[in-house]
């Protein structure tokens, strides 16, 4: 039997120590009552067989179109030194850092992972604990709530509609209340937003570059939110904040990411990575594991989980959230990933990804009946207008071989024809010259 | 150790992603950062060295015992890593299935997802799953809102919900964030009384959240009673599957009438911790729950071929983005289809095994307080050395010298000077032994040299760490 190392002598010997006769004999307070009604699993298969199963079923996705979906999820090329180093066995099979001394591997990768994405987001403080970024977004409001124990909170619509509908879900029997900013024609109504914020309102919610592609500058807004004593929340796409004004120097109380563009693969939707940072003012609201330097008895440097007061293991349902992770391995994968890139490495991802985009925004536009829908500066994601519904002409070029996007008809009413692109530097230009004459062809 | 910040050398070129380096001039100036990030400059080799040192400073399954009593860190088999590396599952974008008739390209993950919940509610006598919670708390916190969606399509006025002092302190948490009061229930003897039950129930519980075995390893005998009990204030059963490695095959929750379940993939389904995640807490539910459950939800329709169907009315709506830790549930698949339905059965026959035996070594040299055949896990004390100086931290430090990891300690709560001790089923005799020996070892020092074990560690890269200094001087980043 696969995994289990006791010989039948050993067994007999342990059932001695303990002093019954049998196996069954320490589930005798399992009553009859309590017995299972069925338990009809398939029999156990050779490890052979389990690989040739799951190949077979890997083989029926069909991974081999050419994609430009994005949506908040981008196929960024990922070094193989991501994978060699974070698969060592010393850190992919450890725990929770819960003893300092035997984790120190764990806990200061979790401490450069904090510097990373604090540097990236121009934030202060970070955890390594979130799910994604969508559970990201919701634990900072609910750091607002608390925070300011306000209840109304002010959303872009040209935040991921994904997120929106999971705040829905988790806040529905809080006392919380959703006011949600149309967007203009795909950009973030600044304005808009800034007439919402009043005294009541907990935290605002917008996202850099917006779910269209738009980029903006939230300085103005991130004031108004501060003089209103409300919490400003900005969620970004990490790979383009090597390049973009960053939140911190916008004034963002709060920033957070999906992490997955950091070296994660795309994996279906997971796992994936909360990037979550915050200002030294917020760092006892933000909930989950956090890292801090000190010393040993002798003196030498050494990391250890710290400000755990706000913790459900100690505060129980006193704390700040019931989050017990720590999403070690992909902070460790998104850090490895930095690091390998480098400095130069991410930034040059970022251009080239932004540059492939506005390639493909010219060649797409030039189609006739094809129109730019994102108005203004856009990174490595845009939107077009199509002659057609954008899910037909969707399942025509996937047919051929070609994934052409997301439709956006699917979260926003009245953009049915509205196809949203996104490019990496995966994606060659060549690659883009088909995708522009297949869409030409499917839109004849 | 030197952090990989002050190895980095300004300019110094790591490992490309392309050719090329295009200009910023998409991008009008005044929306570009200033100046550098501050990530590292560093050469490939560089990178690799320093990782490859960090893992050298952790404690790792791979490399050694790991007795974390409530974790379950068993052996993680290496097949399933090959699993879930194939390019068919990493390559897949999450929102293929959503265009339209391209649900045909990914009919092997659908199947996958379709085939892990049947499987998962076999193995616990469910009605249906859900894959999408990406954590176990995560999975909690579903449940929790699944009873609040039930309450609330039945008109039903709740308030409270019951959590026994011997849970998880991730139970109270997911309840009070949910919405509900929590209200404790002590333990009578080490598990949940009827009596002590009957005098916190009412009308306004909404349900009552219970691990079995509970955290002191012992089975809640009481349960068939504690369900009558609820059932009659129409309030919910639900169980905290974290120890699910102690009765798989023995019990299904379902059959003795809990209404929902979370696992933790992770646990007892071996698939790697990852340092503390990413882990998978896929949530189970009774009949009368289904139509509550998270969207979207997998079906197999009559033709063989599977689908996401999003149009749930009473539905929750959306706890993930998309269909939970599919890299780790993957993980999970692949080791039941390995061991089976005997495999998983005798994986709790031997867990169970190993925690009785250790128990018994262990019981003439600590102060066990439910000495009694416990399962996956048990809990010892060191009270009685504690008031000689002598405590479960220092004893946990002093198994680190040896080698091992340290169990659980200074949890439940309700026991002084916990030492929770689960060895798992993939752990052979001799090691059980060299861990008994090397505490009754350690506890031999109380008496006579004490100093060994209040100064210990010391073979580790770093000796005893003061996290008083941490949490004052907050140190969080490289920046100072």
């Amino acid at each position: 039997m696969p995994f289990v190392p006791h010989t039948e002598n050993e067994v007999r010997e342990m059932l001695a120590v303990i002093g019954v006769d049998s196996v069954e004999d320490l589930f005798a307070e399992i009553t009859e009552e309590m017995r299972p009604k069925s338990f009809e699993l398939p029999e156990g298969l050779s490890e052979m067989d389990v690989l040739a199963k799951l190949e077979a079923m890997a083989a029926k996705n069909a991974t081999d179109r050419t994609s430009f979906l994005g949506a908040g999820f981008y196929d960024h090329y990922i070094p193989a030194a991501v994978d060699a180093l974070t698969m060592r066995g010393e850190f992919y099979t450890a725990y929770t850092p819960y003893q300092p001394e035997a984790s120190q591997g764990t806990l200061q990768a979790i401490f450069e992972y904090q510097t990373a994405v604090t540097r990236l987001l121009g934030m202060e403080c970070a955890n390594a604990s979130v799910y994604d970024g969508g559970t990201a977004l919701y634990e900072a409001l609910m750091m607002a709530v608390r925070k300011t124990k306000r209840r109304k909170i002010i959303v872009s619509e040209a935040l991921n509609p994904i997120y929106r509908v999971m705040l829905g879900s988790y806040t529905r029997n809080l006392d919380i209340e959703f006011v949600t900013v149309p967007h203009k024609e795909g950009r973030t109504d600044i304005d808009g937003l800034k007439k919402a914020i009043d005294t009541d309102t907990a935290a605002l919610l917008v996202q850099n570059p917006n779910f269209f592609g738009s980029i903006n500058d939230f300085t103005d807004l991130f004031t108004a939110c501060r003089e209103a004593k409300a919490v400003s929340i900005v969620s970004a796409y990490p790979v383009l904040q090597t390049l973009l004004k960053t939140p911190g120097e916008m004034g963002a109380d709060v920033a957070v990411a999906e992490g997955q563009s950091l070296g994660l693969p795309l994996s279906f939707g997971g796992p994936y990575l909360g990037i979550m940072t915050c200002t030294k003012k917020m760092v006892r609201q933000m909930p989950g594991r956090i890292v801090g330097r000190t010393v040993d008895s002798n003196d030498r440097t050494g990391y250890v989980l710290t400000l755990q007061a706000r913790e459900q293991h100690i505060r129980r349902q006193k704390a700040t959230s019931n989050i017990c992770s720590n999403q070690s391995l992909c902070a460790l994968r998104a850090l490895v990933h930095m690091c390998a890139l480098g400095e130069l490495g991410l930034k040059r991802a970022a251009r080239v990804s932004v540059e492939r985009a506005h390639i493909c925004a010219e060649r797409l536009t030039a189609i006739d009946g094809v129109d730019m829908l994102t108005r203004g500066p856009f990174g490595n994601e845009f939107a077009v207008t199509l002659p057609v519904n954008a899910f037909e002409a969707i399942a025509k070029l996937t047919a051929r071989g070609f994934v052409p996007g997301f439709p956006l008809g699917r979260y926003y009413e009245g953009l049915e024809n509205g196809l949203l692109v996104a490019c990496t530097e995966k994606t060659s230009e060549e690659q883009i010259g088909i995708f522009a004459e297949m869409l030409k062809g499917a839109l004849k | 150790m030197k952090t990989i910040f002050d190895k980095s050398v300004a300019g110094r070129e790591g490992c490309w992603p392309c050719e090329g380096m295009a200009e910023e001039a998409y991008i009008p100036k005044d929306l570009l950062r200033d100046g550098d990030i501050g990530l590292p400059s560093a050469s490939e080799l560089d990178v690799v060295r320093h990782f490859t040192k960090l893992s050298q400073r952790n404690f790792g399954v791979d490399g050694n015992f790991y007795p974390l009593g409530s974790c379950t860190m068993k052996y993680n088999p290496k097949f399933t890593e090959v699993v879930a590396a194939m390019p068919g599952f990493t390559r897949l974008h999450p929102v293929l299935p959503q265009l339209q008739g391209a649900g045909g390209l990914c009919q092997g993950a659908l199947e996958v997802m379709y085939e892990t919940e049947n499987l998962l509610a076999e193995v616990t006598g469910m009605a249906a799953y859900t894959l999408h919670p990406m954590a176990g708390a995560h999975g909690e916190l579903t449940g929790v809102m699944l009873m609040a969606a039930y309450h609330k399509d039945r008109g039903n006025k709740k308030t409270k919900v019951i959590v026994p002092d011997s849970a998880h302190g991730t139970n109270p948490a997911s309840a009070a964030i949910a919405g509900y009061d929590v209200v404790s229930v002590e333990s009578v003897d080490g598990i949940v009384s009827p009596e002590a039950l009957a005098e916190v129930l009412d009308d306004e519980v909404a349900g009552m959240m219970m691990t079995c075995p509970n955290t002191l390893g012992l089975f809640e005998k009481n349960l068939p009673e504690i369900v009558r009990m609820l059932r009659k204030v129409d309030a919910l059963l639900y169980y905290d599957g974290a120890n699910l490695n102690a009765v798989m095959g023995k019990m299904r929750v379902g059959d003795v009438g809990f209404d929902i379940v979370h696992l933790n993939l992770h646990k007892t389904f071996a698939t790697p911790h990852g340092g503390g995640g990413p882990g998978s807490g896929p949530v189970g539910v009774s009949e009368r729950l289904v139509p509550f459950l998270p969207i979207s939800r997998v079906e197999k329709r009559e033709d063989g071929q599977f689908r996401l169907n999003y149009n749930y009315p009473k539905s929750i709506g959306y706890v993930a983005p998309f269909y939970g830790n599919f890299g780790v549930y993957l993980k999970a698949y692949a080791y039941i289809l390995r061991l089976g339905g005997t495999g998983l059965t005798r994986a709790t026959e031997n867990a169970v095994l190993a925690a009785n035996y250790m128990r018994k070594r262990l019981s003439d040299h600590f102060e066990i307080p439910y000495d009694r055949i416990c399962m996956h896990e048990f809990v010892a004390s060191a009270a009685p050395q504690a008031k000689k100086g002598v405590h479960a931290l220092d004893f946990a430090k002093g198994l680190l010298d040896k080698g091992h990891h340290a169990p659980t300690v200074y949890f439940p709560l309700i026991v002084p000077e916990a030492i929770m001790i689960e060895p798992t089923e993939t752990e052979n005799k001799k090691t059980l032994d060299t861990f008994c020996d090397d505490l009754i070892e350690l506890a031999g020092l109380v008496d006579t040299n004490p100093e060994a074990l209040t100064s210990a560690p010391v073979t580790l890269p770093v000796t005893r760490l003061d996290e008083t200094r941490a949490a004052r001087a907050m140190e969080l980043t490289d920046d100072l």
